[in-house]
């Protein structure tokens, strides 16, 4: 049944590059009622599944002679990202509802892009088969470019560019890896749980590990290949922002989970000797992604432009995701996998508050201009949404981040204390330039009350598809922050059913 | 020797045969009763009744599967030549198709007829199996390409393409022919089983190198790899749209099949892959195709220069494919050459529609091309994602499925792996100037809004290859009956 | 078992979401505000008769909530617990009834009292780390923005630096409660006593993470000490307090800064007795410092708020006394015992006390800036007590509550910390008489500079309190009195709840 998340996505993609430009409303509408279609079915199978282990959906020979399968199941941490997909998806139709006012706004290519998106990461979340997974994350790339380079804003062509190309050769690297792998398999299937039985060489892992394990880490924004995150999630417009820090940045660390960790669990184990303390794969990717936690945040808090702030704290919170990976303990999994559905959602909110909200109505989004528009006063949604929105970023408990990180921060004490010294180090930070955004956008020191004679701009009222949207991702947060059991009953069977060598912590 | 089996010969040629009939009967039509009529019902004529032939030819194909040889071996018959000589058909029928409403000739019926002469080319070479055969038919093919590049007679480019891609083919035939000519020396017969067979008796002498240079030469410049590329560009922006389909497409289709049979016969042992020069040389050339293919596309302006440079990097891919030389590297070669040359063939007859409309193939010339045509534009996204190798398009699979095969090859080892990489690595990088492209159709906006206009016999011709571009990427078992996959 | 206290901590939050509804009329938001503090104020009187006398957690509520990560619903009050609800609730309505007039947003403001309200109340009920925590946090947002919006000039400053030092105690008391839960796989306060009573918390950190249990010790005490505050961490307090809305800040000082000497009791004291008996000393000296530089800076500050603020701080001092008087090195023989009793029967019943004469001090504070148009120098009064007789005569009640006035409450709480403190460590409690005599010294000159003296031409016509302003304040007042008359009605079950907690100890 989870299925039709795909296909509803693509059928709709599909009829909507069929609609007339001139139907601007109706493709909108359109698009809602299919994304909506898609996280009714990702909640059903969700409720439907409950904490059964995994739950196979589809399994049909597609090319026999090479051992290509058409084969979807769901584990938990599938079900659980299939959710967030679904989620990200509504929101991001329900924030881009003015696009459709007018005839040049090309609204039935956009939600077609859109969907066509959508339909790819429900795929990649769902694919056993890597020759199909590999399938679904490539037709992700090509409708990410387009919805950046027609719709988007600051230097698009130049984001999208960026964007489609380190996506690409990140999968390249993926690619050649996969090949290899199939072909020392003795190539007669390409199904991941197969493929992950079979033991491959040390020697072969050693290298194909860190080659495949890139090449999605580019993705998820690891750095220093994080480049393409803040200058893409600025250029595009919002509802990409939202889908791309909040669930393709996901395909990357999901990838590095379902793929490189699964093939290749020998990767992490350590070299035998060791340079400048590192002596193992598992430790250059810690170093990386701590490294990415504290320099994302650092970076967001010198930054002028409130979209940048926000690209730079998704590089930061992915780190984090990777970092839990990387702890290859039970609590580091589970940490990682729950902050990839929280900053999910949260990443939606801050792009929605930023983009749709602030961007749409002030037509700026530098901050030391925004602090003189007293938008506390003249935007109270906007503000406090932001507020809200960003204690959760912050790591507030009550809000989803809370208990995540400290999973991830448990994790990595136990892997790498001094790993997690420096992740406790980059959230502080986290909480400084969050304040400090929120701060000069919506409270910046100007007169409060009226009667100081100062006008309060008047701007348009909040619609209500953007309240619908605020509302879905907030109350998702809240009562994943509240009652984090929802998910993390579904995500822990997963991640012990993951390899044995996953789960030790490192140690042999 | 055994004596010529005439009957047998004629039974083997037949499509062969039915093509030449038919370019005939198109000259006869055409000067005979046609003469008065106007330009287009003449092309329409001429090219509707090559398409028939094609169709005759291929009927007879299919309804005929052989699995025989002629006069030792000089021509065979088996399914993968009868998939190739098929796919050299409905190819060069497309491109007849797409250019039934061009105006660049004012001699239809030659026109057709010509192109018929070089299909017949194409499939023998397809076909052949003897040195002396494979040479004759590569000649039947290059001249009628030479003169049909030379066919829009009031451009001046085309007559200097033309002439480039004379002198230069002309001599590499003659490398080619001097190189076969030592191969007989060294092993005494013109046969490729016979040579395999006698060259695994021998050890490398330096004349056998030379040789094998000088073959590759030849074999290099008609298939555009480096460093025989030369050509390739002024050709295919000189020439008129569909001949440069015609030599993107199907040209480059024999030219595979030959030499996958030619690495047959110069390699006897699987094993003897790690110090053959052959395959040494074919790894340099694929390496260098590559590499250059896709740098150089990167800073085109022009679209037709741009897939030049691109055919030069997919011959490069397949070049891989060739010197891995196993059965499965073979057929996946000729499965990325069959689907290669649809979709280019699909890309030239969008370039063609829009030349017409904006006077160049300049990349502004598609500004906008979403707008006036979304229906081309489409296609050409569907075009250039397989090109790039985007699933779930064809040129993924293809991409796919010939490195799976390089890999799995016995004998590659390091070196295949590296190849590989390098050329996924390079696949990457040629995503930017497909999109270049892409962006100009769908992101920038329109010079003038006017509708683009398109007969509906090209919009019928493009939407199938686009269809089929994307069926095929989804269910690439479709030509598992044909061409063998895994 | 009904959820009581989950409905007592639910009761205002509800309130907050409809206040917003409230918008720009001030009367409904303030309606609203009003009718939930009451309800939350009956339930919390209710509670507090209904625990009894025996000191044990009553109203106890469990519910698992993620057990992989040793975070469980748990929530209890026994008398200290209980009293801090009775605070919260009276000291909210006394800051809502002084809210009369909100310049912008008045739903906005009162939603965000209300969630102050809830915060408190979750964090005085709270029973495991989690919860705890989450309600503490909460309650930092709204305060912060109480200030930063409705703040005079300046705010933005101070916000900035209670957030931040809040922030600051708070990660200490994240890592540290982190550190904990990594060593003994729990959250819950009880179970973290027990093991702390039984020697085995300390095992348990050592064998897991090493010697760090002084560490952990201090980083809790930081986060508290920021909070009370303790001298040197107090430097946010003067301008925070300052620059909020007066309101506001009789919720700063009459609640939240119980939150700290809360914290102490509730999780400083019971698991990490023993580790800040053996910093004992120091923690004494500060302790000192805070109650005699608190009294010191009262004395020369000019303006009213600052004079209270630093007040407040000297009160809280006090607390912070006796806190540190209790961890001894070695406690056995009876006399300590008794002593430490009354130490901790004096803290209990300070922060109550203290709590609800600095919010009507700020009360009265806030009256006396309304009238005179937003001065509140000290030197900007004079004679007061013409023009308006009742109003320095109640506000002199609390004063002298304040000063500590034997008859009324200031002076029994007080007492009953120097007669713990003396003989547990006499010198500390000899230094900080000094504190007392300076505070009467500070109190007794507002009393002079504002009431009595000449009377400035301005406020010849100084309006008198009203009857509905008499009647708002006379309850506190008259608390104020009766406690200072018999405070045995507190004590009983004070002194109760103290013995357990003791029992519960090992320092």
């Amino acid at each position: 049944m989870l299925a039709l998340t795909i296909y509803l996505s693509f059928a709709g993609a599909l009829l909507l590059a069929l609609f007339p430009r001139a139907w601007g409303r109706a493709s909108r509408v359109f698009a809602l009622a299919v994304a909506l279609s898609g996280l009714a079915v990702a909640v059903a199978g969700f409720i439907e599944a409950g904490t059964q282990g995994t739950v196979s959906v589809a399994d049909v020979a597609w090319i026999p002679a090479m051992g290509i399968h058409y084969t979807l199941a769901a584990d938990g941490i599938s079900r659980v990202l299939v959710l967030l997909t679904g989620l990200a998806a509504v929101a991001g139709i329900l924030f881009s509802w003015n696009i459709g006012d007018k005839d040049g706004d090309r609204a039935n290519e956009f939600f077609a892009f859109f969907l066509a998106l959508i339909g790819g990461v429900y795929g990649v979340f769902l694919s056993v088969d890597l020759f199909l997974l590999f399938v679904f994350y490539e037709i992700a790339i090509v409708p990410k470019y387009f919805l950046i380079a027609i719709w988007g804003s600051t230097r698009r062509e130049y984001g999208a560019m960026k964007l489609a190309l380190y996506s690409f050769a990140g999968s390249a690297m993926v690619l050649i890896g996969l090949l290899a792998a199939y072909a020392a398999a003795g190539s007669h299937t390409m199904n991941l749980h197969e493929l992950a039985q079979y033991n491959f060489p040390i020697s072969f892992q050693m290298w194909a590990f860190p080659l495949v394990f890139t090449g999605f880490a580019i993705l998820a924004g690891m750095w220093p290949f994080h480049t393409w995150a803040p200058t893409g999630h600025v250029a595009a417009p919002t509802a990409a922002s939202m889908l791309l820090a909040g669930v393709v940045m996901k395909l990357g660390a999901y990838g590095c989970l379902r793929v490189a960790m699964t093939l290749f669990p020998h990767g992490l184990d350590p070299w035998g000797f060791s340079f400048l303390g590192i002596g193992s794969w598992r430790t250059v990717f810690a170093l990386f992604a701590a490294i990415g936690i504290v320099y994302g945040a650092a970076v967001a808090l010198v930054q002028n432009d409130f979209k940048f702030v926000i690209g730079y704290s998704s590089v930061s919170h992915m780190g984090l995701v990777l970092l839990g990976l990387l702890t290859l303990t039970q609590i580091g999994l589970d940490g990682a996998v729950l902050q990839m559905f929280s900053h999910g959602i949260l990443a939606g909110l801050l792009f929605a508050t930023v983009g749709r909200i602030v961007y749409e109505r002030t037509h700026t989004r530098d901050l030391g201009a925004l602090s003189k528009l007293q938008l506390g006063k003249a935007m109270p949604f906007a503000a406090w949404l932001f507020v809200i929105a960003g204690m959760a970023s912050m790591g507030l408990p009550g809000f989803s981040g809370f208990v995540a990180e400290v999973q991830v921060l448990i994790g990595a004490w136990q892997a790498f204390p001094w790993f997690a010294v420096v992740a406790g180090i980059g959230i502080v930070v986290g909480v400084a330039y969050t304040w400090r955004a929120m701060q000069r956008a919506f409270f910046s020191d100007a007169p409060m009350a009226a009667a100081d004679g100062v006008p309060v701009p008047e701007y348009e009222p909040v619609t209500w598809a953007e309240k619908a949207g605020v509302l879905l991702l907030a109350a998702t947060s809240l009562l994943i922050g509240l009652y984090p059991r929802l998910l993390l009953d579904v995500i822990s069977p997963a991640v012990q059913a993951l390899p044995h060598a996953l789960l030790t912590g490192g140690r042999p | 020797m055994n004596a010529m089996n005439y009957g047998e010969l004629f039974t083997i040629t037949l499509p062969e045969t039915i093509l030449e009939v038919v370019s005939l009967l198109i000259l006869v039509v055409d000067l005979g009763w046609l003469r008065k009529r106007s330009q287009s019902v003449r092309m329409a004529t001429a090219n509707v009744l090559a398409v028939l032939g094609c169709a005759l030819a291929t009927v007879w194909l299919l309804a005929h599967p052989q699995a025989a040889s002629f006069g030792g071996d000089a021509l065979v018959a088996t399914p993968i030549v009868a998939a190739a000589q098929i796919g050299i058909l409905l190819l060069t029928a497309l491109v007849l198709l797409l250019s039934v409403k061009a105006e660049f000739s004012r001699n239809p019926g030659e026109f057709a007829a010509i192109v018929l002469l070089g299909t017949t080319g194409m499939m023998l070479v397809a076909a052949a199996r003897d040195l002396l055969v494979i040479f004759v038919a590569l000649e039947l093919l290059s001249l009628s390409l030479y003169v049909l590049t030379a066919f829009a007679k009031s451009s001046a480019q085309s007559a200097e393409a033309a002439l480039k891609y004379y002198l230069f083919g002309g001599m590499s035939a003659a490398f080619m022919l001097f190189g076969f000519s030592y191969l007989y020396g060294l092993t005494g017969t013109t046969s490729l089983t016979g040579i395999a067979g006698a060259l695994a008796a021998q050890s490398v002498s330096p004349l056998l190198i030379v040789a094998l240079v000088l073959v590759a030469a030849g074999l290099g410049f008609k298939i555009a790899a480096v460093p025989f590329h030369l050509w390739a560009p002024d050709t295919y922006q000189g020439a008129p749209a569909p001949v440069a389909a015609l030599i993107a497409s199907g040209s480059k289709v024999a030219s595979f099949a030959v030499l996958i049979a030619l690495t047959g016969g110069l390699i006897a042992a699987p094993n003897y892959l790690q110090s053959s020069t052959w395959v040494v040389l074919l790894v340099w050339m694929a390496a260098g195709s590559i590499v250059l293919g896709n740098l150089a596309a990167l800073v085109q302006t022009s679209v037709r220069r741009l897939l030049a440079y691109s055919a030069i990097a997919h011959a490069g891919y397949m070049l891989l494919g060739i010197a891995a030389h196993s059965s499965q590297s073979g057929s996946a070669v000729l499965y990325y050459a069959l689907t290669y040359a649809l979709t280019t063939v699909g890309a030239f007859g969008v370039i063609a529609i829009v030349e017409r409309s904006a006077g160049s193939d300049r990349l502004d010339a598609f500004a906008g091309l979403s707008r006036r045509n979304p229906l081309l534009a489409a296609t050409m996204l569907l075009f250039l994602l397989s090109l790039a190798g985007i699933p779930p398009l064809v040129g993924f699979w293809a991409k796919f499925n010939l490195f799976a095969a390089v890999l799995r090859a016995p004998g590659v080892g390091h070196w295949g792996l590296a190849l590989v990489a390098i050329a996924l690595a390079a696949s990457a990088v040629s995503l930017y100037y497909y999109l270049q492209v892409l962006k100009r159709v769908y992101v920038a906006k329109p010079a003038q809004t006017a509708p683009m206009q398109v007969s509906p016999v090209e919009l019928a011709v493009l939407l199938a290859i686009a269809i089929a571009v994307a069926l095929l990427g989804i269910f690439p078992t479709a030509l598992s009956g044909w061409i063998p996959l895994g | 078992m009904t959820p009581i206290l989950t409905t007592l901590t639910a009761i205002p939050a509800l309130a907050a979401v409809l206040a917003l509804f409230a918008g720009n009329r001030t009367s409904v938001a303030r309606t609203i505000a009003f009718v939930a503090t009451l309800l939350s104020l009956a339930l919390s009187v209710w509670i507090w008769f209904a625990i009894g006398a025996d000191g044990s957690m009553k109203f106890v509520e469990r519910a698992d909530w993620v057990p992989s990560l040793g975070i469980e619903y748990h929530l209890g009050v026994d008398g200290l617990g209980a009293l801090m609800l009775l605070l919260a609730a009276i000291v909210s309505l006394m800051a809502i009834a002084a809210s009369r007039k909100v310049a912008t947003q008045p739903g906005l403001y009162f939603a965000l009292i209300l969630l102050l309200e809830s915060g408190l109340f979750g964090t005085f009920t709270a029973l495991n780390f989690f919860h705890w925590f989450l309600f503490w946090e909460l309650s930092l947002i709204p305060a912060f923005f109480l200030i930063k919006l409705w703040g005079a000039e300046g705010r933005g400053r101070a916000a900035t630096q209670f957030f931040v030092y809040t922030m600051v105690g708070s990660v200490a008391l994240l890592l540290a409660f982190l550190a904990l839960f990594l060593a003994t796989g729990s959250m819950d306060f009880e179970v973290l006593t027990r093991m702390a009573a039984t020697g085995e918390l300390a095992s348990a950190i050592q064998a897991h993470l090493g010697p760090i249990t002084l560490w952990l010790a201090l980083a809790v005490l930081l986060g508290f000490a920021v909070k009370v505050p303790l001298m040197p961490f107090h430097t946010w307090l003067p301008a925070t307090y300052s620059k909020a809305p007066t309101p506001v800040t009789m919720l700063l000082t009459g609640a939240m800064s119980k939150m700290g000497v809360y914290g102490l009791l509730r999780l400083a004291l019971p698991i990490f007795g023993h580790e800040l008996a053996q910093v004992r000393t120091p923690l004494l000296a500060l302790a000192t410092l805070t109650v005699v530089a608190g009294a010191w800076a009262a004395a020369v500050q000019k303006d009213l708020k600052r004079v209270f603020a630093y007040s407040s701080i000297n009160h809280l001092g006090y607390c912070l006394l006796a806190i540190f008087a209790v961890v001894l090195p070695s406690s056995s023989s009876a006399t300590s015992q008794l002593s430490q009793a009354a130490a901790l029967d004096g803290v209990v019943l300070q922060m109550f006390n203290h709590g609800l004469t600095a919010a009507a001090i700020f009360w009265f504070l806030t009256l006396l800036e309304e009238r005179s148009g937003g001065l509140l120098g000290i030197d900007d009064f004079g004679g007061l007590r013409k023009p308006a007789p009742v109003f320095c005569g109640l506000m002199g009640i609390a004063l002298f509550s304040s000063l500590g006035l034997p008859g009324l409450n200031g002076f029994v709480s007080e007492f009953l910390i120097f007669r713990g403190v003396f003989p547990l460590s006499w010198v500390s409690a000899a230094v900080s008489v000094l504190g007392l005599l300076i505070t009467a010294a500070v109190i007794l000159t507002v009393i002079q500079r504002v009431f009595t003296g000449p009377l400035p031409e301005q406020w010849k016509s100084f309006p008198d309190m009203t009857a509905g302003e008499r009647v708002a304040l006379a309850p506190a007042l008259v608390l104020m009195a009766v406690l200072g008359l018999a405070p045995q009605l507190a004590l009983g079950t004070i002194n109760a709840t103290v013995m357990h907690l003791l029992a519960g100890w090992r320092l």
